[in-house]
């Protein structure tokens, strides 16, 4: 009782809201627990237009959406360098600080999590299996420009009925290094630096600050830890560890994973 | 016998055939022949021209398309069926190139006219494709590759092959001279493509068609002087070769 009028008054919030579509924002979850429901919470969807207020309220805010993020990636001399963070949030109820928010669609290529996590990793799951048949059917890797336009395609055919996705496409092909930024609004975008999130402006900075074309593996590696350190240091909605990922000529590796709190005394250390 | 299994064509016989596929080859073998020829940094396409009336123009009927700028197909068989098979090829590379962001292999074409031809004798109500078609071209990293089809839906890569009229005979003669120097430059490759189809041909340069692609050149078709031009050397050589078997009899 008590929840649907908190929840009856937050969709005027609701709307606001909307047109951030990855900047804030988190799902409600579970925020039910009593102290969720206090009115002076701020609890922001940024679901699209689509979806009214009037709608069944309840199952849409239940889902848990990823919008409290920092993903990042570039690329350089040596491939593409990619740097998550791990943190989910409901509300203000840290939901996991383990999330792996970069899905390996195949051994060359990866895709990040911002958004909806279970269409994130539904449809790039899906994008695996497309890729795969082209393999098959071409005897050739897919480029990492047809895999990112096959994932723009299948998701613009649900555009405005919902789907809440934001992810970077990080490959090597026979191009060299390729990135796209995908989303669930249609937009496909080639670029060589891209921050998805509620930290990404905070990631920004560092990153553009550092960036060079000439940086050795380590230097760069080292430039999207500290981002996403720095992202986690100030945006509330994303912590927990930085997972780091490095796309070369041979495919991806795992370069790291690093909890916040220890790289916070590692950068301490270092400021003596 | 077989009489009873031609109706619908999706209907086996019962010794294993598709009868509505093998008539389809035979109007292959009706049509004007075409020869296909892939040499190191050209592939020649030829085809042999029917005489046309005298009161129809001449340059209508084109039995040399290209389908893309790196790809082109000559066929052999029913002109109509060609181009419907043509027009959705030349909107398939389009799509490939939205869609993937390449230009299309020469093997993906093949072999999406191929699954296109397959799908026409697995239908209810449809009769195969009337044609069998020669694709050449090269593909993005330099390889040249020629192709045939045929209306069964089966495709086939080739260093040279010719298709319809009098197509065993010419395969013949150029199982006989393709060897690496025959195609070792264009020139030779080109002068090949017109000497297989002489043997075929009846009244010489006049009724030949040639069409050649260059590496990263878009298809050109050769104009009739040059056949000419051509034609006139291959007399030459040949004479040269009679004269010198003669000497080599007498000594």
């Amino acid at each position: 009782m008590a929840l649907s009028s908190v929840l009856q008054s937050e969709s005027a919030d609701f709307s606001f809201n909307n047109d951030r579509s990855f900047s804030f924002g988190c799902g409600l979850g579970q925020t039910d627990l009593g102290f969720g429901a206090a009115p002076g919470d701020r609890l922001n969807f940024s679901i699209k237009a689509s979806l009214g207020p009037d709608d069944e309220d309840g199952p849409e805010r239940k889902i848990e959406f990823l919008h409290g993020t920092t993903t990042l990636a570039f690329k350089f001399q040596h491939g593409v360098i990619v740097a998550v963070d791990s943190r989910a949030t409901a509300g203000a109820y840290i939901a996991s600080q383990t999330v792996k928010k970069v899905i390996e669609i195949n051994p060359y290529l990866l895709g990040t999590m911002a958004g909806g996590a279970a269409d994130c990793s539904f449809w790039e799951r899906l994008l695996a299996r497309q890729c795969r048949v082209y393999e098959l059917r071409n005897k050739e890797r897919i480029s990492v420009a047809a895999a990112s336009k096959l994932l723009a395609n299948m998701v613009y055919q649900y555009k405005g009925m919902g789907l809440s996705m934001g992810t970077m496409v990080c490959g090597w092909d026979k191009r060299g290094p390729g990135l796209y930024y995908v989303d669930s609004e249609g937009n496909r975008v080639c670029g060589d630096l891209f921050a998805v999130g509620s930290g990404s402006m905070y990631a920004y900075g560092v990153v553009d600050s550092g960036l060079r074309q000439d940086l050795s593996v380590e230097e760069a590696c080292e430039l999207g830890r500290r981002a996403i350190y720095q992202a986690t240091y100030r945006d509330a909605y994303s912590g927990g560890q930085v997972n780091l990922y490095h796309v070369h000529s041979e495919g991806w590796t795992r370069v790291s994973q690093e909890d916040v709190l220890k790289l916070h005394h590692q950068y301490q250390e270092q400021k003596k | 016998m077989a009489a009873r299994y031609d109706r619908a064509i999706t209907v086996f016989s019962p010794d294993g055939h598709l009868f509505q596929v093998e008539y389809a080859q035979e109007a292959v073998k009706k049509g004007s022949t075409a020869v296909g020829i892939r040499g190191k940094d050209i592939v020649v396409l030829g085809v042999e021209k029917k005489s046309v009336a005298k009161l129809q123009e001449e340059r209508t009927v084109r039995k040399i398309c290209a389908l893309d700028d790196h790809v082109c197909m000559a066929f052999a068989g029913l002109t109509a069926d060609a181009r419907i098979v043509i027009n959705r090829a030349r909107v398939e590379c389009q799509s490939h190139r939205l869609t993937v962001e390449d230009p299309v292999t020469v093997e993906y074409i093949t072999r999406h006219i191929a699954t296109l031809k397959q799908r026409y004798t697995q239908s209810n109500g449809r009769r195969p494709f009337g044609i069998s078609a020669l694709i050449v071209g090269f593909d993005y990293d330099g390889t040249p590759r020629l192709y045939q089809t045929d209306p069964s839906g089966t495709y086939h890569a080739w260093k040279a092959n010719a298709i319809g009229r009098s197509a065993k005979t010419v395969r013949e003669f150029l199982e006989k001279n393709y060897t690496d120097e025959s195609i070792a430059t264009d020139n030779e490759a080109i002068k090949l493509a017109i000497k297989a189809l002489l043997e075929v041909v009846q009244s010489g340069g006049k009724n030949i068609e040639l069409a050649v692609i260059r590496r990263n050149q878009p298809l050109k078709l050769l104009e009739s002087k040059e056949i000419e031009t051509l034609v006139a050397e291959i007399e030459k050589e040949k004479e040269e070769e009679a004269e010198k078997k003669k000497q080599k009899k007498s000594t």
